[in-house]
C-alpha cells in the first residue's frame, strides 16, 4: 500500500474554553486511522461523539492537544496556508454567503485563491452544471431548496479542485429521497475526479452506502470499530454488518480495542 | 432608482396638510407667532440667494459630518478593540454606557471650560455625543458576523484582506449604514446645541439670531434648512442600503 494521504497518531483534543461545562472535556482521545489517496471513508457516530472535531483538526481549523495529524506529510494546523486549494469543505449547513448568487458563491473558494474572474466564473458555471444547477446560476441562495443550496455547497467544494474533500453530514438536513440522489452523485463525483474523501454521517445506511470503509466512532472521538464493506456481499451480510455498526455506535457491544489501532 | 427618490402621495398629503393648518394659524394669531408660510418658504429661498449666508448651513452640515466622521473613526476603534479583548469590554462598556446619559448640554459646557477653539469644541461635542451609541452599533455588527460563514471561509485559506473584504465588510455594512442614519438624526439635533459655544456661523448661530430678531419665519426657515438635509441623507444611506441589500428575499406579508 502507497504512504497514505492523511495520518491521525495518538490525536487527542481537550477543549479549553470559556464554556465551564465543556472546559477539560476530550472531544477527541487518542485518535489514530490512516487514510490512503483515493480512498472514500465513511465515519458514523452519535451525535456529539467528536467527529466535526476530528475534521476541524484535519482541515487545520483547530490545533491538536495532543498527537501528531498530518495530511499530504504535513501539519494541517501550521502548514495553514500550504494547503490552499488542497482540501475543501463541505460543511452541515450549507454556509452559502447569502448576498452572493449561485455562481459566486460556487467561485468564493477560486476568488480567495486568486483566479481571474473570468476564469473563476467559468470553473463555477461548470460545476454548477454538472450538478444539474443550469439555469440556477444568478439566483441568490435564498431562491434556492435545501437541496439545490447544498448542491452549490458541493459545487464550491469541488471547484477549487482540492485533492482532499470532507463532508461533515452535508446531507443530514435533507430529505431521504433528495440526500439519497445526491449521495450517488456525490461518490461519481470523488471516483470520477480522483479525490480522497472523508464522509461524515450519522446516519449507518448512508455510510454503507458511501465508503469502502467505515470508521465507527465513539466518544470521546475514539475508532470503535473498523469495517470494510467489500465483505459484505449479499443483503444478509449487510443486515448483519449494519446490526454490528449499530451496537457499537448505541454501546451496546464493547468496543474492542485492537481495532482502534488499524 | 427614481422610484425612491420620489415622495409617496401619503407624505405630500400630511406635508399639504401641516402647511395648511399652519396657513390656517397664520390667520388667526399675528405673524410673529405664526407667520404665513409663503414667508417662511421665501426666507428658505433667501438663505439660497445670499452666499454668506449658504456659508452658514454648509458650516453647520460640515461640522454634522466631522463630528460623524471622528465618532465612526473612533467608535470602530474602540468596537474592534471590545470585540478583540473581553476585558476591555468589560471595562468599556459601563464607561461608554455612562457617558450615553451625559445630555448635550452638559458637554457644551465642558468643552468651553476645556477647550478654547471654537470649532473644536464644536467637534468635540459632536463626538462626544455620538460615540457611544456609535461604538456600540459597530460592535453589534461586528458581531453579527456568522461563525459558520468565518469556518467556511478559512476553510479556504483566505488573506486577512481577502477574508475582510469578501466576508466582515459584507457582513458589517447594513449594519453600519443603520447606525450611520440613526447618529446623522442625533447629530442634527446636538449640533445646533453645540454651535451656541461661541460659533459666529451655522444654523445655530442664525436660530439664536433669529430669536432675538424675533424672527419667526427665519427661524422656521433655518429648521427647514436643518431637517431637509437630515432627511436628504438618510434617504441617499437608504438608497445604498437598497442597492447593497437587493439580495434579500422580500417577504411577501409583513409582521
Ligand atoms: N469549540 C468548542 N468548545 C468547547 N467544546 C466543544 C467545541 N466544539 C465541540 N465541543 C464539544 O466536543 C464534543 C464533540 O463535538 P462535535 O465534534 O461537534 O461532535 P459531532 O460532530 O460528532 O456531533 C461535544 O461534546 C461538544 O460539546
Ligand atoms: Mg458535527
Amino acid at each position: 500500500m502507497s504512504e497514505p494521504i492523511i495520518s491521525f497518531r495518538q490525536v487527542s483534543k481537550c477543549f479549553t474554553g470559556k464554556d465551564a461545562r465543556a472546559a477539560g472535556q476530550f472531544a477527541v482521545k487518542d485518535l489514530s486511522f490512516d487514510v490512503t489517496a483515493g480512498e472514500l471513508v465513511a465515519v458514523v457516530g452519535k451525535t456529539g461523539c467528536g467527529k466535526s472535531t476530528m475534521f476541524n483538526l484535519l482541515a487545520g481549523l483547530l490545533a491538536p492537544t495532543s498527537g501528531e495529524v498530518r495530511v499530504e506529510g504535513r501539519d494541517p494546523f501550521r502548514d495553514f496556508a500550504w494547503f490552499r486549494g488542497r482540501i475543501a469543505v463541505v460543511f452541515q449547513g450549507d454556509r452559502l454567503m447569502p448576498w452572493r448568487s449561485a455562481v459566486r458563491n460556487v467561485a468564493y473558494g477560486l476568488e480567495l485563491h486568486g483566479k481571474p474572474k473570468s476564469e473563476r466564473l467559468d470553473v463555477a458555471r461548470d460545476w454548477l452544471h454538472r450538478l444539474g444547477l443550469q439555469g440556477h446560476e444568478n439566483d441568490y441562495p435564498h431562491a434556492l431548496s435545501g437541496g439545490m443550496r447544498q448542491r452549490v455547497s458541493i459545487a464550491r467544494a469541488f471547484a477549487v479542485n482540492p485533492d482532499i474533500l470532507l463532508c461533515d453530514e452535508p446531507f443530514s438536513a435533507l430529505d431521504e429521497l433528495t440526500s439519497e440522489g445526491l449521495r450517488r452523485e456525490f461518490v461519481k463525483l470523488v471516483r470520477e475526479n480522483n479525490k480522497t474523501s472523508i464522509f461524515i454521517t450519522h446516519s449507518i445506511n448512508e455510510a454503507l452506502q458511501l465508503g469502502s470503509r467505515i470508521l465507527v466512532f465513539r466518544p470521546p472521538a475514539y475508532i470503535a470499530l473498523e469495517v470494510h464493506t467489500a465483505q459484505a456481499t449479499n443483503d444478509d451480510e449487510r443486515a448483519q454488518l449494519k446490526q454490528s455498526i449499530l451496537a457499537v455506535m448505541t454501546g451496546e457491544a464493547a468496543a474492542t480495542d485492537g481495532e482502534q489501532r488499524a | 432608482m427614481l422610484r425612491h427618490l420620489s415622495l409617496n402621495k401619503e407624505t405630500i398629503i400630511a406635508m399639504a396638510a401641516l402647511a395648511l393648518a399652519w396657513q390656517l394659524a397664520s390667520m388667526l394669531f399675528p405673524p410673529f407667532l405664526f407667520p404665513p408660510v409663503p414667508a417662511i418658504v421665501e426666507q428658505f429661498f433667501n438663505i439660497f440667494r445670499s452666499e454668506s449666508l449658504l456659508l452658514n448651513a454648509v458650516a453647520t452640515l460640515a461640522r454634522i459630518l466631522g463630528g460623524l466622521v471622528g465618532a465612526f473613526a473612533l467608535g470602530t476603534m474602540l468596537a474592534l478593540v471590545m470585540a478583540k479583548w473581553e476585558k476591555a469590554h468589560r471595562h468599556l462598556y459601563p464607561v461608554l454606557h455612562f457617558n450615553q446619559g451625559i445630555p448635550a448640554l452638559s458637554w457644551v459646557v465642558i468643552s468651553i471650560i476645556w477647550f478654547r477653539n471654537t470649532e473644536f469644541r464644536i467637534w468635540f461635542i459632536m463626538v462626544a455625543t455620538t460615540l457611544p451609541a456609535f461604538t456600540f452599533q459597530i460592535l453589534d455588527a461586528y458581531r453579527s458576523i456568522s461563525k459558520d460563514l468565518l469556518e467556511m471561509s478559512l476553510s479556504f485559506r483566505p488573506s486577512r484582506y481577502d477574508l475582510f473584504r469578501t466576508l466582515i465588510l459584507p457582513t458589517v455594512v447594513p449594519g453600519i449604514l443603520t447606525a450611520w442614519k440613526v447618529n446623522l438624526g442625533n447629530a442634527s439635533r446636538v449640533v445646533v446645541v453645540a454651535e451656541l459655544v461661541g460659533a459666529t456661523s451655522g444654523i445655530g448661530y442664525q436660530l439664536l439670531l433669529m430669536q432675538q430678531l424675533f424672527n419667526m419665519a427665519g427661524a422656521l426657515a433655518w429648521t427647514l434648512m436643518l431637517v431637509l438635509f437630515v432627511l436628504v441623507v438618510q434617504r441617499l444611506i437608504t438608497l445604498i442600503e437598497d442597492h447593497v441589500l437587493t439580495y434579500r428575499a422580500a417577504a411577501e406579508r409583513g409582521i
